[in-house]
């Protein structure tokens, strides 16, 4: 039966984690001397084998990712760690970088080690500022022990970390925007090709990767491939965190075998809040399409949760139970996208913007039976004819939840506004806005 | 382009059939084949197949972006096996390049294709306001139109629409209609990558809120870099833009708008992604690229509708660059002109000279009846009054006759080919003279020398396409932005394109070198004929840098400055000679080239014949059917007015001259006042005019058709565009021929372009390269500086006149010296410099200073800019010795009131 595997996690409740002798007395940078031990193909050979696959979403092999960089001509390549952890839902790389951010710089010397780069550049959220502050102090205390700086534990390898905070966009996250953003400019995805790889970050090639993926570098290298594979399902390898939020009796982040049911992660949760029952939720995210109820066997890893029609995506496992209102919810996700919509192209920036007006018109008893109609199509214009995927996500939501939901949503229509209490569904003290200016008039 | 292959060609061995280029690509589009060289882009080759696919972000002179989504179609490529395999979702056509065996269907055979393009334009317009009927675009707008061929009738929207404050002022001439803007980008990307200006730029993000609620953050949108415009909390903008100007004046951080930048332009702008008021020459395109009628123009805003306008293909008369242009006239008044598309000389961009200068030619200073002048009562000169033509015609005829024998002429330098060619051979036929120069400016012997020898009957020897493809490009006493318009935008292009190096012989670093990653090789004015020759690989630094550079393909590019310099040009032909690079001539003026082409140079007639071969003038005497032409080289332009000033010539006959542009414009007005009998045909009123005995109107370039000649030698031939009774000079001319006994033949085009086909090129012998030793530079003394000085694309010219708009976006003219002398001075970037000439002679200029990095002992001054009218005032030019002192500036108005109304 599925337990826990605490590997990313499994310092966070030691005391001072974040601090390099903390990290070193767990076994920290033993995983990087071994690295700077072996050729970098051998490296990147074991990541392959591992079957590690990209953990921010899309799930894209790493070791091939990595090797899709040209040969090297002399000229700088780069590793850009992806910490722009800002979907709906999502909250594994912000802790694990504010408990163990040396795991996240170990996982970038040995990727870097790999890849050939001299300078990886780690992307911050920038409203995460504490967390800002303790990768710095990371940086510096790895710097000041020669794991950084020129010729890294004598081994010749000179490496270079720059932490960078972002401005706040959501848009950021995308890899591209991140580039570019990262380069002093406004982020907006580029064109593709040419892909990172070739021409990313500066005109150079560049990997980009999850936090998460990164900070599993250290332990596949320390207790090999075959370890790794031990885990999870054949083609989804190894272990992630996944994130539970909402209507659960203990949410957080629980590390785990990819392949665990989301009944498996309420078991050791504590279940759905005492006396009542799932209605819908998230596999991975918002921008993955609605699970329900029925999907609680569905096991965790791309391919079974792609079968079921979702993403695995972030495994950032959001949980409703039967007082949410989930025409409210997607009202408020899509507040999100039309608020974080870049602009860039027209699908996701006008589509978001009318998805937006018509589910506040629903919500406020305004709504018609061609508006169901009108989102659905809107969707089916915005999916796969955005320029990112942030428009796609936008859409998973809408379409989820008219395909489970519809009644809920012509209840809307047909009774004037909302059937739900919004106070039922709080984990927390809570005043509607319009019941407090009422009270403040009465 | 080629169509489906079939087993009988390949039979015949493909004999005749051409073979596919090694890189060609074979697709289908819509069921039907097609071949195109690697890289093309799916809607390119949709366009050859004449498939119109609906588009609003691509543009085929931008880098694709893929941004608005439009030309979605659905595309299969081949997998490995070669079976053909559907893309998940549809691609965007002006983003996909075409590979081999590639299956694309558009909405004319893919339901999915046309559904996904009905879904981009119904959320293009969720917020566009349909003010189409109010709208300037209205009429011939992309997104009326594709919304009529590839949308939907009505809309599913029916909440509240994303509204702006309109418009935003981005220059006097450019206003911005934030609500109509679909975000396509063109505007930015053309300015980023094809004029290298800064510009607004994108801010914000996603679709904003409806209304003009304030919100956390704004609908994306194009816009002024403004907290203001942004409301941000509080909405005061406030240390936002930090930092010093590129010219090392200081951003205000108080205000977070720059102080007046002293070098900016003169009209309020809006502050562009620079931090600096927005400023461009070439800023009208983006009004014309727009898709929508987010950018629209000052001047012609709410004037007019598309429909209502009659388009004419026309040439622009601004510069030697001969754009193609489109003028829209309604009822006979012009309204507006627009770039045409010509790839071998424009492209597909104007300068904004050549778009909005065009009201000089229906000001009411026009001439528009013949004017003699009466003797008075006691003998002296009378007033003009109006004559019929024939009086006019009779009198001129007379004037001239009288003064038979001593007879000048002045054709100026914005001639058409035919009328230059008229100018031409009036003089020798009709006068027997060849005291003929149209060179209005300061010009040489040591010039008239290259001209014959290097450029007359040379035609395309150098193109706009040479200069793309130059790996160097050497820029000598040219400024390509200001003295050259599009010729800038070609040498950016194959600086982005081709890496081609510029190197410029000049004094300064203008903003124009900077944007083609230039380098400067600097030059006080007089020394560019020893930079020239110290160009000899191995040479020190930059020198020896150009040197390896120039080489067989590459490219000398000299401007009509350097008669002013001796041995410049002597030294530019040596230089070409050792390198093997190609030497191009590039004056401003239209008629420049047409002049030398036609003969009105002193020692050149038609066809590159030069006066001194006697076999030369026997030729064109017997095409002219003339016993004999004048055989003594004629005076130049200032021979002429000296001759004139000094009595020795009696009458002249004037065409399109400001005496103020001529290199000594007291010694001009004196040899016109002098004259016993001036003949002045012109446009408009001018200082001419005043003089003149009599005046014969002419067409202006819109009321006229021709040929102008670019300076590539290109003929650009341009039909009339209105209806005028006013005649062309050729006409005019040979009317006065006429009346004097000479049959001049040169009424019609016609006429004159079979006489041009019969008259042909010279093949003789070349006339000798001129070999004029550089001159010493003068000694600078304390105080004293060499004058540097060029005119500015936007100045005071009289072609400009009219167009308030326009002459808002003109820099403002400022004084430019090295960072020791106004140490010297103790004067700084924003002071005032007064420089007059070092013997006293002459009046003095005033202007603000900007320290410029240059050689000390060096002044910079616009040569024809309000208060810098350096020939007119100073009454020198580039080259003279000049005092440059510490001044106050005159009281115009504060700078803070003219920054005012952004």
């Amino acid at each position: 039966m599925a337990t826990l595997t605490p590997v990313l996690t499994d310092r966070w409740d030691a005391p001072s984690s974040w601090t390099l002798d903390a990290y070193r007395k767990a076994g920290g940078y033993t995983a990087l001397r071994t690295a700077l031990g072996m050729a970098p193909e051998e490296v990147l050979a074991a990541v392959r084998d591992s079957g590690l696959r990209g953990r921010g979403g899309a799930g894209f092999p790493t070791g091939m990712k990595w090797g899709f960089l040209p040969a090297p001509d002399g000229g700088p390549r780069y590793l850009v760690v992806n910490a722009d952890e800002s979907e709906p839902g999502t909250c594994k790389d912000i802790p694990l970088m504010m408990a163990d951010p040396h795991l996240l710089v170990e996982g970038a010397i040995i990727t870097s080690y790999a890849i050939g780069c001299h300078h990886a550049f780690i992307y911050l959220r920038g409203e995460v500022v504490h967390v800002y502050r303790r990768l710095l102090a990371a940086v510096e205390e790895a710097r000041a022990a020669g794991l950084l700086g020129r010729d890294v534990l004598g081994s010749g390898f000179d490496l270079e970390i720059t932490v960078h905070a972002g401005a706040g966009a959501y848009i950021c996250g995308e890899e591209t925007a991140l580039l570019d953003s990262l380069e002093g400019r406004r982020g907006q995805p580029r064109l593709k090709p040419p892909f990172p790889a070739v021409a990313g970050l500066y005109g150079r090639p560049t990997v980009v990767n999850n936090v998460e993926t990164i900070a599993s570098v250290p332990s596949i290298v320390a207790r090999g491939a075959d370890w790794f594979r031990s885990m999870g399902t054949e083609r989804s390898t190894g272990f992630g965190i996944f994130s539970l939020s909402g209507h659960v009796e203990r949410p957080g982040q629980y590390e785990a075998p990819l392949g665990i049911t989301l009944r498996e992660l309420l078991d050791m949760a504590g279940g759905i809040r005492a006396g009542h029952e799932l209605k819908f939720w998230t596999p991975g995210g918002s921008s993955t399409p609605l699970f329900t109820a029925e999907h609680l066997d569905v096991p965790l890893d791309y391919e079974s949760v792609g079968a079921a029609g979702s993403m695995l995506g972030t495994r950032a496992l959001q949980i409703f139970d039967e007082t949410t209102c989930v025409v409210r919810a997607v009202s408020r996700w899509t507040d999100f996208y039309a608020h974080e919509s870049c602009g860039k192209c027209t699908p996701c920036r006008e589509g978001t913007y009318w998805m937006k007006l018509i589910y506040h018109r629903l919500e406020a008893g305004e709504g018609t039976q061609e508006d169901l109609a009108t989102l659905l199509d809107v969707c089916d214009n915005i999916l796969g004819r955005a320029f990112c995927a942030l428009g796609d996500g936008a859409t998973s939501p809408v379409t989820s939840s008219l395909q489970y939901f519809r009644e809920e949503y012509e209840a809307h229509v047909t009774g004037g506004g909302c059937p739900f209490d919004p106070v039922a569904s709080a984990r927390f003290e809570y005043t509607p806005k319009d019941r407090a200016m009422a009270g403040v008039h009465a | 382009m080629t169509t489906t292959s079939t087993g009988a060609t390949n039979a015949t061995g493909g004999a005749d059939r051409p073979a596919a280029p090694p890189d060609a690509v074979t697709f289908t589009i819509d069921d039907v084949e097609v071949t195109v060289p690697k890289g093309t882009l799916v809607i390119r080759a949709a366009e050859q197949l004449g498939i119109a696919i609906p588009r609003f972000c691509d543009h085929p002179l931008l880098e694709p972006v893929g941004a608005c989504r439009q030309c979605l179609v659905e595309v299969a490529v081949p997998d490995r096996e070669g079976n053909v395999r559907p893309m998940p979702k549809p691609q965007a056509s002006c983003t996909t390049e075409a590979t081999p065996g590639m299956v694309v269907r558009t909405q004319r055979t893919s339901a999915v294709a046309d559904k996904a393009q009905h879904g981009i334009i119904e959320f293009l317009l969720v917020n566009h306001p349909l003010d189409c009927p109010t709208c300037d675009k209205g009429g011939e707008c992309p997104l009326q139109n594709q919304a009529m061929s590839n949308g939907y009738g009505t809309s599913r929207f029916r909440d509240v629409k994303r509204t702006f404050p309109k418009p935003i002022a981005i220059s006097t001439e450019i206003l911005l209609d934030r609500d109509r803007c679909i975000l396509c980008q063109r505007c930015t990307r053309f300015s980023a990558e094809i004029a290298g200006d800064a510009f607004i730029e994108l801010q914000g993000r996603g679709g904003g809120t409806p209304g003009r609620e304030v919100h956390g953050t704004h609908a994306q949108q194009i816009g002024r870099f403004d907290p203001g415009v942004l409301d941000w909390a509080g909405a005061e903008p406030t240390r936002v833009y930090r930092g010093v100007q590129p010219d090392g004046t200081p951003i205000s951080a108080a205000t977070g708008v720059p102080e007046q930048d002293v070098a900016g332009p003169v009209g309020a702008a809006t502050i562009d992604t620079s931090g600096r008021p927005f400023a461009s020459y070439f800023s009208g395109n983006t009004i014309q690229i727009c898709p929508v009628g987010a950018l629209t123009n000052a001047a012609y805003r709410f004037r007019s509708r598309p429909f209502d306008l009659v388009s004419t293909p026309g040439v622009a008369e601004h510069d030697s660059s001969c754009s193609a242009i489109r003028v829209d006239h309604r009822r006979g008044v012009v309204l507006r002109r627009l770039a045409g598309d010509d790839p071998a000389v424009n492209e597909e961009w104007i300068t904004d000279k050549d778009r909005f200068a065009f009201t000089w030619q229906g000001l009411p200073d026009r001439i528009t009846v013949p004017l003699v002048r009466d003797v008075a009562e006691d003998g002296t000169r009378g007033e003009l009054r109006k004559a019929s033509w024939g009086e006019a015609l009779d009198r001129a005829a007379e004037g001239l006759a009288a003064a038979a024998g001593a007879v000048g002429v002045l054709p100026g330098g914005r001639l058409t080919l035919e009328d230059a060619y008229a100018y031409a051979k009036f003089a020798r036929v009709a006068l027997g003279t060849n005291d003929v120069d149209h060179r209005a400016r300061p010009h040489s012997a040591e010039e008239e020398a290259f001209l014959a020898h290097h450029v007359a009957g040379t035609r395309m020897a150098v193109t706009f396409a040479d200069l793309e493809a130059a790996p160097a490009v050497l820029l000598v006493g040219f400024e390509p932005e200001d003295e050259g318009g599009v010729v800038f935008l070609r040498l950016r292009k194959a600086v982005r394109k081709n890496r081609t190096r510029v190197f410029s012989v000049a004094p300064w670093a203008s903003r124009g070198l900077a944007r083609l990653d230039g380098t400067l090789l600097p030059a006080a004015p007089g020394t560019e004929p020893e930079v020239l020759d110290a160009l000899v690989p191995g040479a020190h630094g930059a020198l020896g840098r150009a040197a390896e550079a120039l080489g067989p393909d590459a490219v000398v590019v000299v401007g009509e400055r350097l008669a002013t310099v001796p041995g410049a040009l002597s030294a530019a032909l040596r230089l070409a000679g050792r390198t093997g690079a190609r030497l191009a001539w590039i004056p401003r003026r239209v008629g420049e080239r047409a002049g030398v082409e036609a003969g009105t140079l002193p020692g050149l007639l038609p066809g590159g014949r030069p006066v001194a071969d006697a076999r030369a003038r026997v030729d064109l005497a017997a095409a002219w059917d003339v016993e004999r032409l004048p055989a003594e080289p004629g005076r130049d332009a200032a021979g002429i007015l000296a001759a004139a000033a000094a009595g020795e010539l009696r009458a002249l006959v004037v065409g399109g001259v400001d005496p103020a542009d001529l290199p000594d414009p007291a010694l001009a007005s004196a040899a016109l006042r002098g004259v016993d009998f001036l003949v002045s045909l012109e446009v408009r009123s001018s200082a001419v005019t005043e003089l003149a005995d009599v005046v014969l109107p002419v067409a202006p370039p819109v009321e006229k058709g021709g040929t102008f000649v670019s300076w590539e030698g290109r003929l650009r031939p341009f039909p009339q565009a209105l209806t005028s009774t006013h005649m062309p000079d050729h006409r005019v001319l040979d009317a006065l021929a006429d009346r004097m006994g000479v049959t001049l033949g040169t009424r019609t085009l016609a006429q004159v372009h079979a006489e041009l086909d019969q008259v042909g090129a010279w093949d003789g012998e070349r006339p000798a390269a001129p070999d004029v030793p550089a001159a010493e530079p003068p000694a600078v003394g304390e105080g004293e500086a060499v004058l540097a000085t060029w005119h500015l694309l936007l100045d005071r010219g009289r072609l400009q006149d009219g167009e308030q708009f326009l002459a808002g976006t003109a820099q403002r003219p400022v004084a430019r010296l090295g960072e020791a002398f106004a140490a010297r001075l103790g004067v700084r970037t924003g002071d005032a410099v007064t420089v007059r000439r070092a013997d006293g002679d002459g009046g003095a200029i005033t202007l603000p200073l900007v320290v410029t990095p240059m050689p000390d002992g060096v002044v910079w001054v616009p040569t024809n800019s309000t208060g810098s009218a350096v020939r007119a005032t100073l009454r020198a030019d580039a080259g003279a010795l000049v005092t440059v002192r510490a001044a106050a500036l005159p009281a115009t108005g504060s700078p803070a009131a003219e920054g005012e109304g952004l």
